[in-house]
């Protein structure tokens, strides 16, 4: 039950952990991610790198359409930025590791401006139609301008070096990801908290009201394009260091798709939701092909049968989550939450 | 209760001169002049599509009129965005509900000082520095004078869609009163509401004005509470502005028992005007 959460300063009611059991879980979360290297082996710790860099992603994303209603199917384009300007910072300049991360952010940032300028005038599905059309422009950019980005056969990435350290594998790799990751998040759980989270919700919910409110659309419209822009150039970034070559086909405009689904299925407009959500859409598949192979005694030939239906099953997922959950999976857990505030007395 | 210190804020003076709308051919607004004295109520009434919102949009920015000029302490403000009317201390309400549904009262409420904080995007995602102190300011000045002002403490932490509509209505207010206005405008802020709703509402209305020292301009169609607490009443009909003046004066005047009923009895006006407030 939760009780004693009265709270006497409004700097601790404003917290972002408010009960003891959250900051109890908090705690299990940090050491299970501290301690997961050394149990996980390597393919489970190739997936976990991949689940953190599509949760700062869908982080950046869950910003844009989930807190400020612009839907944006162009955040695989924005990340194929980011993971390009990694590869050509590293790969010409040679500037260290984290100055490219960054980098690839704001890279991504100012193409995001440039991409978001329509939102002005057109909303909803209108701009998410403008929002591909810019997705294949920079497909063409990235095919075409052979002399950055090596044209179709792509660019090769050094493996990244951080204080002499070379990190090539994904053991290496992780402890740089997930910190990152875990930063992008909190900022993300910050900027909530502010005038400016604020603003995006308003323009969100009725843009109308906001501009009598003293909040200049366009201004903000950008700004939340700029932001969660930069969130796809960090992890396209993270993602080009990690797979160490990139080409136009890296991320395909499928991939702006998962995103969305991602955020969707995680729950638009939650912290939580994007977290689940890419954890979900990223590790799903990959169960489902164990669950495939533990199959393969009972039916022989499982695998050529049942790879097929492994894709049926998973898109039957989502469409599964969308009917019954439309707010997504943080609702599950927000209400699981409610059912302990009240336990052991039922109401 | 601790209420705001008094000559907390100067209050604003309007002046609509000459101002003229048209929809193509539509003349929403004909040359409608009158003022909003500081510190005192104004009240714009008039029958249905008189021109009442159309003015009230000129006025927060959405409409941009032919003709005229809107001045506000002899600022012309009639060629500016909403955001920069906000900041020269104009708020508004809605006639219908214009809360953020998806946001708590008290979100809601911090939205309306938007434009008089300065924490930039960096400082937001560190939650450090400027940008906690200001949101820790702004939340002690929002819980200690709106929310304890107009008694909403017990629903702070509620979403706003969870709220009866006499609710929201004062959840309006209080976002309004948190953009620290001069000039505070009100469309209907009683429509749709019971007897003891619409009590409470002139109740803080008139707290507003005395306490905070705002100047404020409202549409009402409750005649009643329209003569009780205005100061200055101006009636618009077919965009153009019959009759203005007190409200005992106005309600004597011929030409508004006209523009209601058809035929120029004051006296109908007030006996069928009081019928309908018993009736509510």
């Amino acid at each position: 039950m939760r009780i004693a959460t009265a709270k006497e300063t409004y700097i601790a009611d404003e917290g972002l952990l408010t009960t003891r059991t959250q900051r109890a879980w908090m705690i299990v979360l940090a050491l299970v991610l501290v301690l997961a290297p050394f149990v996980l082996n390597a393919y489970w710790l190739y997936l976990a790198c991949l689940v953190a860099i599509n949760v700062a992603s869908a982080t950046g994303l869950n910003i844009l359409t989930g807190y400020t209603g612009l839907v944006s199917l162009g955040q695989a384009a924005f990340m194929a930025v980011g993971a390009y300007a990694v590869a050509f910072l590293d790969g010409h300049l040679g500037t260290p590791f984290l100055l490219n991360i960054f980098a690839a952010g704001l890279v991504a940032a100012a193409v995001g401006v440039l991409v978001g300028v329509p939102s002005l005038r057109v909303k909803g599905l209108y701009l998410a139609i403008a929002t591909i059309a810019a997705s294949f422009i920079l497909h063409f950019v990235f095919t075409n301008w052979v002399s950055v980005t090596g044209g179709m056969s792509g660019v090769n990435v050094a493996p990244a070096r951080l204080f002499g350290i070379e990190l090539a594998s994904p053991f290496a790799l992780y402890f740089v990801i997930v910190p990152i990751t875990a930063l992008m998040v909190l900022a993300a759980a910050n900027l909530f908290r502010t005038r400016i989270g604020r603003a995006f919700i308003a323009i969100r919910d009725r843009d109308i009201s906001a501009e009598v409110l003293g909040i200049p659309l366009l201004q903000y419209k950008l700004m939340s394009f700029a932001l969660s822009s930069f969130y796809a150039g960090v992890a396209g970034g993270m993602w080009a260091y990690f797979f160490r070559v990139v080409t136009p086909e890296s991320f395909p405009f499928a991939t702006s798709i998962f995103f969305l689904a991602a955020v969707i299925v995680g729950g638009l407009g939650t912290i939580l939701g994007p977290i689940l959500g890419a954890a979900f859409m990223t590790l799903v598949p990959e169960l489902l092909k164990y669950v495939v192979e533990w199959l393969g005694p009972v039916f022989p030939n499982a695998g050529a049968a049942l790879s097929p239906v492994r894709t049926i099953v998973f898109g039957a997922l989502i469409i599964f989550f969308l009917v019954f959950e439309p707010q997504g999976l943080a609702e599950i857990v927000r209400r699981i939450r409610r059912f302990f505030h009240l336990w052991p007395f039922k109401t | 209760m601790t209420r705001p210190a008094p000559g907390l804020l100067a209050p604003a003076h309007l002046a609509v001169s000459g101002l003229s709308l048209s929809f193509g051919g539509l003349k929403a607004l004909t040359d409608v002049s009158f003022e909003v004295r500081p510190g005192t109520i104004t009240a714009l009434i008039g029958p249905n599509g008189a021109g009442k919102t159309s003015l009230f949009n000129c006025i927060s920015g959405f409409y941009r009129p032919r003709e005229g000029h809107i001045r506000l302490d002899g600022q012309d403000i009639t060629h500016t965005h909403p955001p920069a009317r906000a900041k020269a201390g104009l708020a508004r309400t809605f006639q219908n509900i214009a809360l953020f549904k998806g946001m708590t009262v008290l979100d809601n409420i911090k939205l309306g000082r938007h434009a008089h904080m300065k924490t930039n995007l960096l400082q937001a995602l560190a939650y450090w520095g400027v940008a906690r102190r200001e949101e820790m300011e702004l939340r002690a000045e929002v819980e200690r004078q709106i929310i304890d002002f107009l008694e909403i403490d017990h629903i702070r932490n509620k979403p706003v869609a969870s709220l009866s509509y006499g609710l929201q209505k004062r959840v309006e207010l209080a976002r309004a009163l948190a953009m620290r206005p001069r000039l505070l405008m009100l469309d209907e802020p009683v429509a749709g509401m019971n007897r003891e709703e619409t009590e409470d509402m002139a109740r803080f209305i008139l707290d507003v004005k005395e306490e905070w020292g705002i100047s404020i301009l409202m549409v009402e169609h409750d005649m009643g509470m329209v003569m009780d607490i205005s100061d200055h009443v101006v009636v618009l009909n077919f965009g153009k502005v019959i009759a203005q003046g007190p409200p005992a004066q106005v309600q004597g005047d011929p030409q508004v028992a006209a523009a209601y009923l058809g035929s120029g009895n004051p006296a109908e006006l007030m006996r069928r005007l009081s019928a309908v407030g018993e009736a509510a």
